[in-house]
């Protein structure tokens, strides 16, 4: 499902973000993604959205090597890749249909099919209940819920999520990862970053460690 | 791998996909519409400044048309006016009318006798007391002369009038078309003027358009990015903005024939009141619907070129970070 091959990512001002990283992950996988600030958790998982190119080094996602993923292709990639960010990066002034609506509004789908979707998508997070609210008017644990109710709606086999707990308490960030587990048995490949050590431990799934750029350990699956 | 395969039959099949298309851009264009209204003072703002700006060449236009309808009226008018010596009676005056006819330089020879000047000069107001005073007629006779149209340019009308300076009975020679040949270079220069300023204005009308798209390009970069982020494709991130554009174009074509209708109406009666001291009657034309739809169209060519440059210029600068 994603491969890295000798990967390196230098930013000018920073130096390396990433040094010579390797790793395949099969098709259903979930992957734990772990290591200090820093350390490039947010790269490696930025690069397989193409937010960014590596400097060195191929990734290749489904098949498909992105080094060689021309510019007007990049959207249909993203849409085969659920994005999960520690702020949500929900848009404010847009109700939570709306903003779980969007992938698929992008791609052109009727409305009916949308409604139909998106209303399936709030019910797996346990939102259907608000699908009128403004995201202002939800807490942190249900914004994050809405977060990825947008990134499952059009089903992309392959979900990220960049600490998708960070900011929550640890009843929340269990709930979330209760989610995650359900989306992993239906055969998502999901790939987490987090810092929530104990939760790691507790679910047994593979783990990469990172440190300063590089790839140092990687725990194989229970 | 997706927990389900993803559902052709829903997929639009190739037949459906024009009309999917189609019914995607309408509701586009509405939408957009929409949003405009929705923010009603900063688009009444940007229309009025854009209708302004196109209503400035347009009624130029008008004017220039209105006063080419008044010259072309005139194209009747004696071109070259020949007073005869007041010792030359009517009946020699004819003859002199004959030799002009034959002439090739003539489409027209008409005699005005020195009693019908009288006749018509009773006629007019005032003059009736003071023509009763007078023992003898004051008036020669006069000769109007209608030049062919290859001979009614200045170098041929000089000509001529030196020719005719020479006949014996002839006292002296008006040219009367003098000033209506520069009237015509005027007329030929405020087009021109029509041009330059319709082509300065309309780069003005891009810059505004471009400016108001930039400002909502930078307004909206968070959902754009949001949009690029779950797969959104350029073509589909530009649409707004370019019908915003168009909108904003065709909306301040619109507002522009306002302008220029509301003015033409209001110099309807003061236009009349000035012709009827003329003992004249004109009719003052405003835009036709030809007009209206070239101002309409090219407002919105104009909206969407001027957002089109600003989409490209600036949405390459949001990027998803």
């Amino acid at each position: 499902m994603i491969r890295f091959d000798h990967v390196w990512k230098r930013y000018p001002e920073r130096g390396d973000a990433l040094s010579d990283v390797s790793f395949e992950l099969q098709a259903g996988e979930m992957v734990f993604l772990t290591g200090h600030s820093g350390a490039g958790k947010s790269t490696l998982l930025r690069l397989i959205g193409l937010l960014e190119r590596p400097s060195r080094g191929q990734v290749i996602v489904n098949g498909r090597n992105l080094a060689t993923l021309a510019r007007g292709r990049i959207p249909y990639h993203r849409r085969q890749v659920g994005m999960i960010f520690q702020d949500h990066r929900l848009l404010p002034d847009r109700s939570v249909f709306e903003n779980v609506a969007l992938p698929l509004v992008v791609t052109g789908l009727g409305p009916k099919e949308v409604g139909r979707r998106v209303r399936a998508a709030l019910d797996q997070v346990g939102l259907l209940k608000r699908e009128r609210a403004l995201p202002v008017a939800l807490s942190g644990g249900e914004q994050q819920r809405v977060g990825i109710a947008r990134a499952v709606v059009a089903r992309p086999p392959l979900v990220l999520a960049d600490e998708p707990t960070g900011n929550l308490d640890p009843d929340l960030s269990r709930e979330i990862f209760e989610l995650f587990e359900r989306f992993h048995q239906v055969g998502v490949t999901l790939m987490i970053a987090t810092h929530d050590l104990a939760l790691i431990h507790a679910l047994h799934h593979r783990t990469f460690t990172l440190s300063e750029g590089r790839l140092v350990n990687d725990s194989g699956d229970d | 791998m997706a927990r389900r395969p993803p559902r052709r039959s829903r997929a639009p099949d190739l037949l459906q996909l024009p009309q999917a298309w189609l019914s995607h851009h309408v509701q586009s264009a509405v939408a957009t519409l929409g949003r405009l209204l929705g923010a009603p003072l900063a688009t009444v703002m940007t229309v009025a400044v854009i209708g302004i700006a196109l209503a400035l060449p347009a009624a130029l236009y008008v004017l220039t048309e209105n006063l080419r309808n008044l010259v072309g009226s005139w194209d009747q008018a004696a071109a070259i006016s020949l007073f005869l010596h007041r010792d030359i009676s009517d009946e020699e005056a004819a003859v002199v009318a004959g030799r002009l006819r034959e002439w090739p330089e003539f489409q027209r020879v008409q005699l005005i006798g020195a009693e019908q000047a009288l006749a018509e000069f009773r006629e007019q107001a005032g003059f009736a007391e003071a023509l009763a005073q007078l023992t003898t007629n004051p008036l020669p006779a006069v000769l109007a002369l209608f030049p062919q149209p290859a001979y009614a340019v200045p170098a041929e009308i000089l000509n001529l009038q030196e020719r005719l300076g020479q006949l014996s009975e002839v006292d002296f020679v008006r040219v009367d078309t003098q000033w209506l040949l520069r009237f015509q270079a005027i007329l030929d220069l405020s087009q021109t003027l029509v041009l330059l300023l319709a082509g300065l204005l309309a780069s003005g009308v891009l810059l505004i358009v471009g400016n108001t798209i930039r400002l909502e390009i930078q307004n909206r970069s968070g959902e754009i990015e949001i949009m690029e982020l779950v797969g959104a494709t350029a073509s589909f991130i530009r649409r707004p903005f370019l019908y915003a554009g168009a909108w904003y174009g065709l909306l301040g074509g619109l507002s522009a024939w306002f302008l220029v209708t509301l003015a033409v109406l209001g110099l309807q009666g003061p236009v009349a009141r000035l012709a009827s001291l003329y003992r004249s009657e004109f009719p003052l034309a405003g835009l036709g619907p030809l007009e209206l739809l070239t101002i309409l169209g090219g407002s919105m060519l104009l909206g969407l070129v001027g957002s089109w440059i600003a989409v490209n210029r600036h949405l390459r600068g949001v990027e998803p970070g």
